[in-house]
């Protein structure tokens, strides 16, 4: 087994007196991707801030790369390597789609990606570059959104939700995007509702219930039973 | 009708400096929705940084603005770094009360150092130097540069919001502060960023100010009210709005104390109140989307 690029390690974490996450342990080796499966509020999004920065846990320690950052602030965190996807986009909406993926790329991380790239990858978002990031499609925004944290040539990078509010047909485009973007060697942690798209791309499975670990294992070796019993709690 | 044309250049001058009192103002608020109700005392502040420099130096004005827009630079920075962060979040009142004790502070602050007695810069020749446009329509030299000056500023500040990657950071982060940090952007460094900018304007303002006119340390509230009135009388969000606002002001105020001595400042507000009733928006708004 090779050192984890990521180790979570019995994290507590509070939104004021709410705990939201109690005791949750997950571990991701490099190039490995894993989803996070659960209900609305089960702490899928809470995990994510934690790991980005946004959070911090009151117990329980993370390290990347062997590195504490539990207690790093969001921008340290990008700089070491850890970009997200955030849930709905979330484009900046007063800046051109090129303006955009330069935010994103303005930590300066060495690394394969950069606007050329990400052309190739997403050829509409180069005919789209000048226009204001509102303008595009729900699809294009996602593209843009995955497009933006790529700019940051990230070693883990986090997909909150990217399913969400999409059309199937788009939703399946993505994905089919995926294989490309971890063939340069990043791990990737998706976080869905849309349980068959997770297992589909994903080798490792946790799902959260109200805060906990309820089952993780190897996506082939889950029953479908076991996963809507940690999914529902039923 | 020269004396109109006259009249209305004077206004159009002096809305330059308005202008640049108003800049400072709608950055920071653009930047990190912070109303900073000290804007007008660091004006004031920054006309006796730049008379101590002057002073001290035995330099013109204009030439320690070399000196005194780094200096007020750096205490912007500090500003930020070291009070207005902590008072930022969902609520904007606590940034409300903390410059508006800070205007108060720097006051009295002021008042015990250097006295409440009116002092002024002295630029030299280049004060009363005049020159006639058309017959009988005259311009002074100091005005005509503060105005370019100020058209230089409003300038570089678009420029540097949309041409810059400090500009894309300082938009960024006014869209939403917390995908900004995602994307790798220590939020508090880009807002100290900006009210480094916001008091290296502020510098140039307060010296063009100071000599303008006499000053004392009571006189930055009205500042403060001129700059608001000409970032709402031209838009928020707009820089060149911003420089059309200070032109209207300038050229109302102007109108005003030529019909009545008395009239000068009231005019201002009449005009700004009637914008503020007619076209809240301003006369020119950012176009959102």
């Amino acid at each position: 087994m090779p050192e984890p690029l990521l180790r979570i390690d019995g994290i507590d974490a509070f939104y004021g007196d709410f705990q939201a996450l109690f005791g949750v342990s997950l571990t991701i080796a490099p190039g490995q991707v894993v989803a996070v499966i659960g209900a609305n509020g089960a702490g899928k999004s809470t995990l994510l801030r934690c790991i980005s920065g946004l959070m911090h846990p009151r117990q329980g320690g993370i390290s990347f790369d062997g590195e504490p950052i539990g207690a790093m602030r969001a921008h340290a965190i990008v700089r070491r390597g850890i970009a997200m996807v955030p849930e709905g986009r979330r484009l900046f909406p007063s800046l051109s789609v090129e303006e955009n993926l330069l935010i994103g790329g303005q930590s300066k991380r060495p690394g394969p990606w950069n606007l050329a790239r990400i052309y190739e990858l997403f050829p509409v978002l180069a005919e789209r570059r000048h226009q204001p990031a509102p303008t595009l499609s729900g699809g294009q925004q996602q593209m843009a959104a995955i497009a933006r944290a790529l700019m940051s040539n990230p070693r883990l990078l986090l997909c909150d939700e990217i399913s969400l509010g999409l059309a199937p047909i788009i939703v399946r485009d993505i994905y089919a995007q995926l294989p490309t973007i971890v063939a340069e060697g990043q791990s990737l942690i998706i976080v869905e509702q849309d349980i068959v798209q997770a297992l589909k791309a994903a080798a490792h499975v946790y799902c959260l219930q109200e805060g906990r670990i309820a089952l993780d294992g190897e996506a082939g070796s889950l029953t479908r039973e076991a996963i809507s019993a940690a999914y529902f709690g039923v | 009708m020269t004396l109109w044309i006259n009249v209305i250049i004077q206004g159009v001058l002096i809305g330059g400096l308005y202008a640049m009192f108003a800049a400072g103002l709608s950055l920071i608020f653009g930047v990190m929705r912070l109303v900073n109700i000290a804007h007008g005392d660091l004006i004031v502040l920054a006309a006796y940084v730049a008379l101590m420099v002057v002073q001290g130096f035995g330099i013109d004005p204009l030439t320690s603005l070399l000196l005194v827009v780094p200096i007020m630079a750096l205490i912007g920075y500090a500003l930020q770094r070291g009070l207005l962060n902590f008072t930022l979040g969902e609520d904007l009142l606590p940034p409300l009360l903390v410059t508006f004790g800070l205007s108060i502070i720097i006051q009295n602050g002021l008042l015990e150092f250097f006295t409440a007695d009116s002092r002024k810069l002295n630029a030299g020749p280049i004060e009363v130097q005049t020159f006639q446009v058309i017959h009988g329509v005259w311009i002074g030299l100091l005005p005509l540069i503060q105005f370019i000056v100020a058209i230089a500023v409003i300038w570089g500040l678009q420029v540097l919001f949309y041409k810059t990657a400090l500009g894309r950071a300082f938009r960024a982060t006014s869209d939403d502060q917390s995908v900004a940090q995602l994307m790798g952007l220590d939020t508090r460094h880009v807002f100290g960023m900006a009210m480094a900018l916001s008091l290296a304007v502020i510098a140039i303002a307060g010296v063009f100010l100071a000599v303008r006119a006499n000053f004392d340390p009571s006189i930055g509230p009205a500042r403060l009210i001129f700059g608001f009135e000409a970032v709402i009388i031209g838009g928020l969000g707009s820089m060149w709005g911003t420089l059309i606002g200070g032109i209207v002001l300038g050229v109302s105020q102007a109108i005003g104390a030529q019909l009545n001595p008395g009239w000068q400042v009231l005019a201002g507000h009449v005009v700004f109140l009637a914008i503020l009733a007619f076209r809240p928006q301003g006369l020119f708004p950012k176009v959102s989307g």
